[in-house]
């Protein structure tokens, strides 16, 4: 377990130094949500999804929806690394005629799942894709990450609360808690807490963790797949901007690509 | 001949129990709808299917977002509400989670148009087909009556691909008494005519052809189409009817703003531009009342076609003239 958890620290830094760089290469983007959902990202590519990165269309494996679409750097940087396609193409990320959109595409990405971007709709569309996996008898899991400030939206708690009537225990959602959107600061801008206690009335199965402690979201993750009758929901409590110092609860990353110098300074930390 | 009206179902109960019938030889077709299921009529799937049926609760925008994700999985989702709901409250779903992926989703607005009526202004469905054309990749269809409503359903359920289609409230008069060769994107030369074209969709279908009966009396020979596929547009139709007739006028249960007429004016620029008129209804609202009352009171009735019918005409002849003098 210990040489996992550092292969998979191993990966994390590496899906940092990528995203630093990817951004960096083109020149805008979303540094500070990338960075916080990294461990729930790894987690999930290198360990929890039952997948097979060169057959994306696979119809067992489990799907996985980056609702938050400005967090796809990172699910980009992991599905390169666990090998989707080459890592070379990062460095295309956002440009003319890339496949890597600045929000996740469908169809033009293999291995993504639902276009995203416009916040809020992920989740229904994860609960489409259970519920046909129910319809079908099929054993797939189906896992949507979302943002603390998309919970902002309406159409989420739609979604929270049919996936509870439905007993969708196939279906676990991440809220990346970082405390943060676009504007400032969560709190000052649409309290959300108790957040827990939210999904909790919703009828969902919650728990709380630390979401850059990795054994602990694989033990989250272990912990959602066995829960029956209801859908689970991990709130990872992060950091925006996690792992480069001058990123870390700044939020003038949230949507500014950093500068050479500031990507050589990040790499340096990444190292 | 002359002309016997004669009501036939809604639209929306033709598509209601058309769907019945797809689900026994189409496993793979789910239904969902927004608590509306005895209104849309898609409650006729549920009595026959209830494992492949969802009603999602009020709630249009989680409804098209599950939709998109049923369809990702392989499955056909068919879902309804009222037009004004699905096509207003679901439109980013719409974008986000079928047309953009364009996954093969069908989406169903009923109570359409002002007909809807009693229930007033807030429950109908003014701006739905504009909004639906301007999804790419959409088809969008607004049938005239019953038999070609079960046609249209059935080519829809057989097309891959994104499609809205507008049911109505009321009873429609029967316009179509065969439906062979009904097709998506294909028009219906109803009457054939030399001197102008009469070009609508949904109940003004209906009013068009009692329209063209009294243009003959003024010894004008109207055609009559139903271009029930707003998207595409059947171009060539189009372009044919404005090189014979010279003239046309679009009729329909819908702003005119973005709707049938819209697409035809932009058709025939391009292809041959003749004097058109315009019935629809007018930069407004509408508001309660009984539904016959409501289509005269907005001018979508065949005498507001033949008012028009005659404007254009003599924009025509003007045309014409003009023609003639400059040589």
């Amino acid at each position: 377990m210990q040489t996992r958890l550092r292969e998979l620290t191993d990966t994390a830094r590496q899906i940092r130094r990528d995203i630093v760089t990817m951004l960096g290469e083109s020149g805008s983007g979303h540094p500070g949500t990338s960075l916080s959902t990294v461990e729930i990202v790894t987690a999930l590519y290198f360990d929890v999804l039952h997948h097979r990165p060169k057959d994306p269309a696979w119809a067992q494996r489990d799907r996985f929806i980056m609702s938050k679409g400005h967090g796809v750097p990172a699910q980009y940087a992991a599905m390169a690394r666990a090998g989707y396609f080459s890592t070379d193409l990062l460095k295309t990320l956002r440009k003319l005629g890339s496949p890597l959109q600045g929000h996740p595409v469908y169809g033009a990405t293999p291995g993504i799942e639902a276009s995203t971007g416009s916040l809020g709709q992920g989740l229904s569309i994860g609960i489409g894709i259970a519920l046909a996996g129910r319809l079908d008898k099929a054993a797939y899991r189906t896992y949507v990450l979302l943002g603390d400030g998309e919970c902002n939206e309406g159409q989420v708690w739609e979604a929270a609360a049919f996936a509870a009537h439905h007993k969708l225990d196939t279906l676990t959602a991440i809220v990346d808690a970082n405390g943060f959107q676009l504007d400032g600061r969560i709190s000052d801008i649409l309290e959300l807490e108790p957040l827990g206690g939210k999904w909790t009335s919703f009828g969902w199965e919650v728990r709380e963790i630390d979401g850059h402690d990795l054994g602990a979201v694989l033990d989250a993750f272990t912990w959602a797949r066995g829960t029956r009758g209801k859908p689970s929901l991990i709130v990872a409590r992060t950091v925006k901007g996690k792992g480069v110092s001058f990123m870390e609860n700044n939020n003038q990353f949230h949507g500014v690509a950093p500068t050479r110098e500031e990507v050589a300074k990040a790499l340096a930390e990444l190292a | 001949m002359p002309l016997t009206k004669r009501l036939g179902p809604a639209t929306r109960d033709a598509y209601g129990k058309v769907l019945a019938e797809l689900g026994a030889t189409r496993p793979e077709i789910v239904v969902l709808d927004a608590d509306l299921a005895k209104s849309t009529r898609s409650d006729d799937f549920r009595k026959r299917f209830p494992d492949r049926f969802f009603n999602v609760g009020i709630s249009e925008a989680n409804l098209v977002g599950i939709a998109g994700g049923l369809a990702a999985s392989g499955k056909v989702p068919f879902i309804s509400s009222f037009a004004c709901f699905l096509m207003c409250k679901g439109y980013d779903q719409l974008r986000m989670a079928i047309a953009y992926p364009r996954l093969n989703v069908k989406v169903v607005g009923s109570h359409g148009g002002i007909s809807a009526g009693e229930d007033g202004a807030s429950q109908m469905s003014i701006e739905d087909v504009a909004l639906a054309t301007s999804l790419p990749g959409f088809t969008v269809v607004v049938p005239a009556d019953a038999p070609s409503a079960e046609a249209l359903t059935r080519a829809m359920a057989a097309h891959p691909g994104p499609v809205y289609i507008r049911t109505g409230r009321p009873k429609a008069p029967i316009v179509h008494e065969k439906t062979e060769g009904l097709a998506l994107g294909k028009g219906v030369l109803l009457r054939d005519g030399t001197d102008l074209a009469l070009i609508a969709n949904g109940l003004m279908v209906w009013e068009a052809l009692e329209a063209a009966d009294r243009l003959q009396a003024d010894g004008v020979r109207a055609a009559v189409a139903d271009l029930h596929t707003i998207k595409p547009l059947d171009e060539k139709m189009v372009a044919d009817l404005a090189r014979r007739c010279g003239a046309i006028v679009c009729a329909e249960e819908h702003q005119v703003w973005g709707g049938l007429g819209s697409a035809v004016a932009r058709a025939v620029g391009e292809s041959c531009p003749v004097p058109i008129g315009f019935v629809g209804i007018a930069d407004t609202y509408a508001e309660s009342g009984d539904p016959d009352a409501l289509l005269r009171r907005y001018g979508l009735t065949a005498d507001r076609i033949v008012e028009v019918a005659r404007k254009t005409m003599q924009n025509k002849r003007q045309r014409q003239q003009a023609r003639a003098m400059g040589g």
